[in-house]
């Protein structure tokens, strides 16, 4: 695999990254996303997820499937602040919305 | 060839039979803390953290340092733990984007003007140039801001922002490279006193040390709880955003004194902030993230700056706070327990007080010198009834 190669778009992390991430002692993907940033762009690991679980289970020797997704984060996808605010019932912020 | 990378992650294997002190909890005060006592010569300290390295609160707040307290004691801690921060990068070898683009707190009304000026003349007296400013000298730092909606601002240029997750792989690494050994995936079952030591009993096995340092924050009343031991601190949902990445427009952390909002820009561009969600008290420890948290915060943003109302909303998450009812932490050994020492209830705000709390904790479990916060902030304290509250918890 080309070491430029990029396997994460959004943040520009690399194979070789990854890499560096597993032999620095990152192993999990939990872990790897915070050391490269990974998965933490505006497509949230939805376009990356795959291809970097593969690297680092090439990296670590382990399997694959043995690998855990990290924890998705919402929103689905990226959304205006002003589309949020409109849900807020409350004129005062800080007030709990929930009931 | 370059040479290998220096390894900034936990182990995980089998624990040794026998330490000198185990740290509970791998977060950012308990990894400071075996750096702390290590780069001092104590020899054989372990870390046992129940997870991986940031996964925590240590790993999730807005990796705010701020010196805007209300106690002269915090603010002196404060503008220590800044120059050890601004020194970190040099010093550990690893980069952790400090910005130190100041502080500047909005507020409402004249009651919490009275609190903070009130608080300003205590830190300009120890020398931190906060000043008391008008809405339109605020909107001159932040021109973005609706001035108007605010009675008035408090503003420190040398407060900062970080990125917190580097400040544990330095602490982890340089820790590890002065013979501290750092188990991650390793969490804590059981806990015991025998004769003079403490046997920690955890999946990969037990290592008996005759001191332990409960460092696990909003985890610490439950490992207490394995000895018998009740704690009074308690946990709390905090969560947090960050958007899409901007152009770097905005120079200082941005808060609102009555409402607990608080926003910077990252090095990276993105807006990171949380707001005050009230909670019921609770023991259970919650991380799930709620629509209802990205309304208030995004009312609360578009308040404060209202073209933030374009802006994208990337993602959400929650930390733990670990609480206390005087907004003052839990240091020392715990009375009845000899060995058995806490290091919790930081508040929230422990991320930027470890480098220089743990300093002290370890100049005083090696016997070198002591530190007044180990008189204010002891356990007994909670049954005595007697420690200043501190007054300026955010979040």
């Amino acid at each position: 695999m080309p070491r430029k190669l990029i396997l994460c778009r959004c943040e520009d992390v690399t194979a070789d990254d990854v890499a560096h991430a597993v032999a620095t002692g990152f192993q999990s993907l939990e872990e790897v996303k915070r050391y490269t940033g990974f998965g933490t762009g505006p497509c949230q690991g939805k376009e990356c997820l795959v291809a970097i679980a593969l690297a680092v289970a090439r990296a670590t020797s382990l399997p694959v499937t043995s690998l855990r997704a990290f924890t998705a984060r919402a929103p689905l996808s990226p959304t205006e602040l002003k589309q949020f605010a409109a849900l807020a019932e409350e004129p005062e912020p800080g007030a709990a919305l929930s009931k | 060839m370059t040479s290998p990378p220096k390894r900034l992650a936990g182990v995980q294997g089998p624990l040794p039979a026998s330490a000198e002190l185990v740290i509970v909890g791998g977060g950012v005060m308990g990894l400071a803390l075996a750096y702390n006592l290590a780069v001092r010569g104590q020899k054989n300290v372990v870390v046992l953290e129940g997870s991986y390295l940031a996964s925590g609160a240590s790993g999730r707040n807005g990796g705010g340092l701020r010196q805007q307290w209300s106690t002269e004691m915090n603010i002196r801690l404060m503008q220590e733990s800044l120059e050890i921060c601004g020194a970190f990068a040099r010093d550990m070898g690893i980069n952790v984007w400090m910005r130190q683009g100041g502080y500047l707190f909005l507020m409402r009304t004249a009651e919490t003007r009275a609190q903070i000026e009130r608080n300003i003349a205590l830190q300009n007296r120890c020398d931190v140039p906060t000043r008391l400013i008008t809405t339109d000298e605020a909107r001159r730092i932040v021109p973005e801001l609706a001035a108007d909606r605010f009675l008035a601002a408090s503003y420190n240029p040398t407060d900062a922002v970080v990125f917190p997750w580097p400040f544990l792989w330095g602490y982890a690494g340089a820790a590890s490279r002065c013979g501290a050994r750092i188990y991650t995936d390793t969490a804590v079952t059981a806990l015991e006193r025998r004769g003079p030591d403490y046997v920690v009993t955890t999946g990969r096995g037990s290592v008996t040390a005759p001191r332990v340092v409960n460092a696990a924050g909003a985890w610490s009343p439950r490992v207490a709880a394995l000895l018998g031991l009740t704690l009074p601190d308690w946990p709390a949902r905090h969560e947090i955003l960050s958007t899409e990445p901007l152009k770097p427009f905005l120079g200082p952390m941005v808060s609102v004194l009555e409402s607990g909002l608080y926003v910077s820009q990252s090095t990276r561009g993105e807006l990171v902030g949380g707001i005050t969600m009230h909670e019921p008290k609770t023991n259970e420890i919650k991380l799930g993230s709620r629509l209802s948290f990205l309304g208030a915060m995004a009312q609360g943003l578009v308040e404060v700056m209202p073209l933030l109302g374009e802006v994208k909303v990337v993602r959400q998450w929650a930390g733990p706070y670990d609480l206390t009812s005087d907004g003052n932490p839990i240091v020392g050994e715990a009375p009845g327990w000899p060995g058995f020492f806490l290091c919790c209830g930081f508040m929230g705000h422990g991320f930027m007080m470890a480098p220089v709390v743990a300093k002290y904790y370890a100049l005083h479990l090696l016997g070198l010198e002591t530190h007044p916060l180990f008189e204010r902030w002891r356990l007994s304290r909670f049954a005595e009834g007697g420690t200043e509250a501190e007054g300026m918890i955010i979040g």
